[in-house]
């Protein structure tokens, strides 16, 4: 008897971790995801994001392995001329160097925003918006060089395959469009902030679900950068 | 004491769970200089115009880190329970699948076009 006792009290501390979590957590007549349910949407939401930018991605790997002309030199066509010097993917390394930036700042707002710090949520949060807005001002830079200087256009670019060009203004587009939905975002939210509205609720949590869509943002730049500038 | 405060707040016990996404600032700050670096490497890799499979292979072992470090660290994927992770990590394996098949089409096209279209 005691030993039954014991097996039973065993089992019910393995449900701590593990498969057995999953299964708990799933079959206790209680919602599955202990967590707010603006964040389980905002993952199923990024989720689905996640198949959209893939077969962005997906797309131009096949155009490009299909393709029997020559595919344009990222590192040449995205180099920057600083002094005489064409200096290769300056623009992009800068761009990248903001995003993360970017992240950086979001992640500790959110850890001020658990430690109910209003002021400094509210300022981590404005700068993370401020570094985004600027991302998106080098972006049009970017195209208006390539489109003005370059001559890239969705149908063809004098340097080769024509396929280049409606990779690149569909998936850094669709990435742009991403980060200034999110500049947008974050502001409203960091307003709130600010004005006591998350105080006056309760929770902070709406800064980390805000922080999740920002963080993902900076990710698809992490893919982006790998295939499309750096392939 | 930091824990004591978010429970008051967090009303019942899961969301005094959720609301526990909270850890010490120093670990955000070694993430973002740790994905700094990573960037820089990956940067270097075109740079010193590093090429064939040493290229490809620098190339995705950055991003996979970085992208791990950002997933698992600054979206507290780390510390989320099992049950969300799967549903957050397991869909997009789907993914792999429609990679290899759109990589088979893409050189069957390619050898298409050099057998039926390119003189």
């Amino acid at each position: 008897m005691a030993e039954t006792a014991i097996k039973v009290e065993e089992s019910a501390s393995s449900l701590e971790g593990g498969l057995r979590s999953v299964a708990a957590d799933w079959s206790q007549d209680k919602q599955a995801f202990p967590v707010p349910w603006g964040k389980a949407m905002m993952w199923i939401f990024l989720l689905s994001d996640t198949f959209i930018f893939t077969c962005f991605l997906t797309s131009y790997m096949n155009v490009r392995i299909s393709t029997t002309d020559t595919w344009p030199n990222p590192s040449e066509v995205f180099a920057l001329n600083v002094g005489g010097h064409d200096i290769p993917l300056l623009l992009i390394a800068i761009m990248t160097m903001i995003l993360i930036t970017s992240s950086g700042t979001m992640a500790m707002a959110v850890n001020f925003g658990y430690r109910r710090d209003r002021g400094r949520t509210a300022a981590l949060m404005f700068a993370t918006a401020a570094l985004g807005l600027s991302f998106v001002g080098m972006q049009a830079f970017e195209w208006s060089k390539l489109i003005l200087d370059e001559g890239v256009r969705p149908w063809g670019n004098p340097m080769g395959a024509p396929q280049f060009g409606s990779s690149f203004f569909m998936i850094t587009g669709f990435h742009g469009m991403h980060v200034t939905g999110g500049v947008i975002y974050l502001s409203i939210v960091a307003k709130r902030v600010l004005s006591g509205f998350y105080d006056r609720k309760g929770t902070y949590e709406t800064v980390e679900v805000a922080g999740l869509y920002w963080h993902f943002v900076d990710l698809v730049w992490v893919f982006i950068f790998a295939f499309f500038y750096l392939w | 004491m930091d824990h004591a405060v978010t429970q008051a707040h967090g009303g019942h016990a899961a969301a005094a769970h959720a609301d526990g996404q909270q850890h010490p600032i120093r670990i955000y700050l070694w993430i973002w200089l740790l994905l700094f670096v990573l960037s820089t490497f990956s940067y270097l890799v075109d740079y010193f115009q590093i090429q064939g499979v040493m290229r490809w292979t620098l190339i995705i072992l950055f991003m996979l880190l970085k992208a791990g470090f950002i997933v698992a660290i600054f979206m507290h994927v780390a510390w989320e329970r099992l049950a969300l992770k799967l549903v957050i990590l397991v869909p997009p394996l789907a993914l792999l699948v429609l990679i290899a098949l759109m990589a088979i089409e893409g050189d069957y096209t390619f050898l298409t076009r050099l057998a039926s279209f390119v003189r």
